[in-house]
């Protein structure tokens, strides 16, 4: 069970929150101009990285708010939480 | 027999407290601090119980929570019985019943033992390889191994005590209340840092506070003697919570871990009474100091299971702490020094020690001077080859180990005794260091693993960190606690310290023997009756993982999780397998780290309070009018109105004709309702439901329907423009939580620069639905100031309203396809809304409807419900609605995929409607639908969704999922039944008022 800090809240028990599956996949702006396998790609394709990971979480019974994790999925290590919005740390 | 092996007196036995006790059936006595094996064994009693797959005679192996041997029955009724508990951890008390498991009809006579004598008939894997052939046997097969298997009885009627859970957070959590753990905890909260301190016995101290006098001491104290006065300053020190009589069952990430505290299991049945039982703690630690100390190792060699044959250790504890002997003649079996402190113990308080037989060749340490000098014969570099005595051990042979330790020479010595200590060494308890992420290390040169990598913020000290002796402990404490708890000094800085030092080791895993292994029978696990010949076996069958060989050969898989044998297990393996220790890993310690109780597990969360369950503002007024109800998502839903005796099918022909006649109502309160307001609102519906909202006039509702983004349909329900920038949603009652998630997640993530707010207004509005034909006069008499004509108020519109001074909302909308109403109005008013309805409704005799009936008047119109008539894998097209999708939109969400080639597939299931051919057969919803009986395999075309008796129809009627079904309007179909075959035609879903004339009626 994570200890997370939420980006607006602060350091919470995981069972506040939900997962929310792979970070900075965009919805396609123009979604009709796009083959059914670009469509797919987006639609279905992610990634199971074994190492850090890029995530979405909600803070689901708390402020509600989506934001970014940054994880190491090996050791659950949490290396970074952001907002939504914000750019990816590169490294 | 009124044997009394009760030696001495103990401090920690009560002795003018004389508790009785049942085991097996016979009455025996004990003393308060007793647990049930030391008072069995103060009593003479070895022999507690038969292992699970010879059936073998077992006795107390142990004095803690690894015992494998002594677990029992403890069955005070047959609400209170539990299978599995360790006898060397149950405390006794006044009336405590206990018996021996796994053993028909008695412990002592045990037809099972004839599985030892058929024993080379039963090699590792016995039963896959048994059993598996001829498949068709299987049947018979289980029900006699479902007869033999399995340990203990289950308690057949509900469990009257009551669990707790409890949440905690500290700063550090201490596990283990040995003298390191002591230390930790001491100098972590005189440093102000609020600790928790746990220890799974009922005595703080550990094995210090009866801990060899001459040869341990602490600021020129005995350690037992420096160690109580530690344990009694404990309690004036602030900020330090000490548990006892809790035991640490996992440890996860982040330092959270759960444990479980016994309140009342040592207390007599009187007192046990309207208390809590078990407490679950849930401990998020800042810092946490694993002190879990090591547990002894036996030996494996042949015959090493026999009642008698007990860890040094224990035999100590029991002399010591219990002041019982364990036999009259003892002797130890060692690779070590610390069988030495074991006897000298017991020489010490006059118990006869007749030898100690050690595989090394000397050890030069003053213990052992010490025990020479006391006059006790040393067998040096001799092994145990045999052991005799069925019921309890009464002899032992010993022969000369070769100096390469695989072999034994020379003549075979018997030597008589009725207890053999062994001593095998030490492994460090890195279970919950495992548990919670680490990783281990092996030290070849005491064969241990130790923690290596820590994944969180904790340490381990003490003996489960490999530091065995006094010096080592304070030493590491000292260093390690200024390190972890960024503390300048420690109480202990610079104390005297005196402690046995080891100075020779010899380890073999597998002792020889004067016979060939196939012959001989060295337990690894005692539990579970894997015995070394097994786990080689495993490997000459080509196991090579040690996970594989732990379930092939069951080794540390019973209720002690191999607590005791895993390292011979894997020591054993390496040696055949040739390959290092290090290199061949452990097997995964799993929590819990001892066995927890359902109880403990669900605390508080049984009967009612189960689960949440949440009920509208009408909830008493359908109490009151007997409504039945059903569990909607968290909801209780009236279900519908038996009143005087009516059947579920009566009930429901009865309201839905009433509803189509005259006038219903239902309480719809459970609908989702979200408010939706901001500048973008219209724009945000358009994106989220499938047809256009931009022109939806103020005071107007639509039905919309919502996809996910695969475009598949996933909820539905009629929103209304209150304002320019202001709608109110409403859901399906179990989607409400889900719905908002979903679109508070776009709002959030994909359209940020949408002005738009969402809040869930589920619980602030009750709902009253009232339909019918008379519904118009009803709400009339409700609202005389408002104009009902449909010019004013048409279909899919709204009016503010009020009754006295309370503002309502009417929405003119229909789930029934009747002229109808729907009410809301602040929820604290519901049901004064709802008595005001059924007294106007009166003298039209409206009728109360539930949710069933609701399904049946939907359905006569062919509206589907989300989740019923679909279920994630129908598009609107396949529902036939193709009406609802906007083909000017550019986007919303699940637009893109209705163009996929697999959503354009023509042959996808669609709905349809369908009649049966006889107008009195109802079918049953899911049943499979085809359209050739005589195919093979037969094809299955889909399956029923809805189906009703329509009483305003008088026929059957049905909605289903059929591949291609568009196109079989007026098809013959067949619904293939377990007794019989029934024929249906494909219909209109639409079965009742297709041109809708009743809405406006």
């Amino acid at each position: 069970m994570f200890v997370i800090n939420c980006p607006y809240c602060g350091e919470r028990d995981q069972q506040e929150f939900k997962a929310g599956g792979e970070a900075h996949i965009e919805r396609p702006k123009q979604p009709t101009e796009l083959s059914d396998d670009e469509w797919a790609e987006y639609l279905f394709m992610r990634k199971n990285i074994k190492g850090v990971q890029f995530e979405r979480w909600n803070h689901a019974h708390g402020c509600r708010k989506w934001f970014n994790m940054v994880r190491d999925t090996s050791n659950d290590e949490i290396k970074l939480v952001y907002k939504m919005g914000e750019k990816p740390p590169l490294e | 027999m009124s044997a009394n092996l009760r030696v001495q007196s103990s401090e920690y036995i009560d002795e003018t407290h004389r508790v009785s006790f049942r085991f097996n059936g016979k009455k025996y006595y004990g003393f308060k601090g007793d647990t049930l094996a030391s008072a069995l064994l103060a009593n003479d009693v070895h022999l507690v119980g038969r292992s699970f797959k010879y059936h073998r005679p077992r006795g107390i192996m142990t004095a803690g929570s690894e015992e494998p041997n002594a677990i029992v029955q403890v069955n005070d009724n047959t609400n209170r019985t539990e299978p599995n508990v360790r006898a060397t951890e149950l405390e006794i008390y006044e009336g405590l019943e206990a018996s021996s498991q796994n053993c028909w009809p008695s412990v002592n006579f045990d037809i099972g033992g004839i599985n030892n004598l058929i024993s080379p008939f039963l090699p590792a894997g016995f039963y896959y390889k048994t059993f598996m052939w001829p498949a068709s046997f299987w049947e018979k097969y289980e029900f006699f191994i479902r007869h033999s298997a399995g340990l203990g009885k289950s308690p057949t009627e509900k469990d009257p005590d009551i669990y707790d859970h409890r949440n905690i957070h500290c700063d550090v959590l201490v596990v283990g209340a040995g003298i390191s753990g002591i230390l930790a905890a001491k100098n972590a909260a005189k440093n102000n840092l609020k600790t928790l301190l746990i220890e799974e016995k009922n005595e703080l101290g550990g094995a210090t506070i009866y801990q060899n006098k001459e040869f341990n001491k602490i600021d020129n104290q005995s350690s037992s003697d420096w160690i109580k006065k530690e344990i009694n300053k404990l309690k004036n020190i602030n900020n330090l919570e000490v548990k006892t009589r809790t035991s640490v069952a996992a440890y996860h990430g982040y330092n959270y871990l759960l444990a479980r505290e016994n309140l009342t299991d040592h207390l007599e049945k009187k007192d046990k009474n309207n208390k809590i039982r078990q407490r679950l703690l849930k401990i998020r630690a800042k810092k946490v100091i694993l002190a879990t100390g090591a547990l002894e190792r036996p030996l494996v060699f042949n015959n090493n299971d026999r009642p008698g044959i007990i860890l040094s250790t224990a035999v100590k504890k029991y002399a010591d702490f219990f002041g019982v002997k364990c036999g009259e003649k003892n002797v130890f079996f060692t690779n070590n020094d610390s069988a030495y402190e074991s006897a000298l113990c017991l020489h010490n308080r006059g118990i006869n020690v007749d030898a100690i037989i050690d595989i090394r060749n000397n050890s030069n340490s003053k213990i052992v001077k010490a025990t020479e000098k006391a006059g006790i014969k040393i067998y040096w570099s001799h092994t145990v080859v045999d052991t005799k005595g069925y019921r309890r051990l009464n002899n032992i042979s010993i022969m000369k180990l070769s100096n390469d330790g695989m072999t034994v020479t020379g003549n075979k010595i018997n030597i008589s005794c009725d207890c053999l200590g062994v001593a095998g060494g030490w492994t460090p308890a890195v279970h919950l260091f495992t548990q919670s992420g680490g990783k281990l290390k092996f030290d070849e040169e005491n064969n241990i693993f130790l923690p290596n990598k820590y994944p969180s913020d904790q340490i381990s000290v003490g003996s489960c960190n490999g530091s065995f002796n006094l010096k080592e402990i304070f030493k590491e404490i000292s260093i390690k606690l200024k390190e972890f708890l960024r503390i300048e000094k420690t109480d202990f800085d610079n104390f005297d310290i005196e402690c046995e030092e080891e100075t020779s080791k010899r380890n073999i895993w597998l002792l020889p023997a004067d016979k060939a292994i196939g012959k001989t029978k060295p337990f690894v696990d005692y539990q579970n009756d894997a015995t070394a010949k097994d786990i080689k076996l495993a490997l000459r069958e080509g196991f090579r993982s040690i996970e594989h060989v732990k379930r092939y050969t069951t080794t540390g898989m019973g209720t002690d999780q191999g607590k005791l044998g895993n390292m011979h297990a894997l020591g054993i393996i390496a040696d055949t397998a040739g390959v290092k220790m290090g290199e061949l890993g452990t097997t995964t310690f799993r929590p819990p780290y001892t066995p927890l109780t359902f109880g403990t597990i669900v605390g508080r969360n049984v009967g009612e309070y189960f689960d949440i369950f949440r009920r509208t503002a009408m909830n008493d007024w359908l109490i009151e009018n007997k409504a039945e109800f059903e569990n909607v998502g968290q909801w209780k839903r009236g279900w519908y109105y038996p009143g005087n005796g009516e059947t579920m099918n009566q009930a429901v022909q009865r309201e839905s004709k009433a509803a189509r006649e005259s006038a219903g109502i239902l309480d719809a309160s459970t609908l989702g309702k979200i408010d939706i307001q901001g500048s973008d609102a219209s724009e945000f519906l358009n994106r989220v439901y499938t047809n256009a909202w931009s022109k939806l006039a103020i005071g107007k509702c639509r039905y919309g329907l919502m996809l996910n983004e695969d475009g598949m349909v996933y909820d539905d329900g009629v929103t209304t423009r209150l304002e320019e920038n202001h709608y109110l949603m409403t859901t399906t009652t179990g989607g409400a939580a889900n719905v908002l998630g979903k679109l508070e997640d776009y709002l959030q993530t994909e359209w940020p620069e949408l002005d738009v707010y969402l809040t869930s207004v589920t619980d602030h509005y009750a709902t009253a639905s009232v339909c019918g034909p008379n519904s118009k006069k009803i709400l009339k008499k409700i609202f005389p100031d408002l104009d009902f004509s449909d010019e004013s108020f048409p279909h899919m519109s709204f009016k503010e309203a009020k009754i006295s001074n309370i503002k309502c909302r009417v929405m003119r909308i229909s789930f029934t396809g009747e002229h109808s109403y729907e009410i809301n109005i602040q929820a604290s008013f519901g049901k004064a809304l709802w008595e005001k309805c059924i007294e106007a409704g009166k003298e039209f005799n409206i009728t109360p409807y539930g949710t069933e009936t609701m399904h049946l008047l939907r359905a006569e119109k062919g509206f589907i419900i989300v989740g019923q008539d679909t279920d994630g894998t129908m598009t609107p097209i396949d529902l036939q609605m193709d009406w609802i999708v906007s083909k000017k939109k550019y986007d919303f969400i699940g637009k893109r995929s209705l163009y996929r080639s697999d959503t354009m597939r023509e042959d996808r299931k669609q709905l349809v409607g369908l009649l049966t051919d006889d107008p009195n057969i109802i079918l049953e919803e899911g049943a499979q639908i085809v359209s050739e009986l005589n195919q093979n395999p037969i094809q299955m075309l889909g399956h029923v969704t809805s189906s009703y008796f329509s009483p305003n129809l008088n026929k059957s009627i049905a909605l289903a999922v059929v591949r291609g079904g568009k196109d079989m309007m007026g098809k013959k179909l067949f619904i293939p039944m377990e007794d019989k075959t029934i024929s249906v035609t494909v219909a209109n879903p639409v079965f009742f008022d297709e041109e809708n004339k009743r809405l406006n009626a």
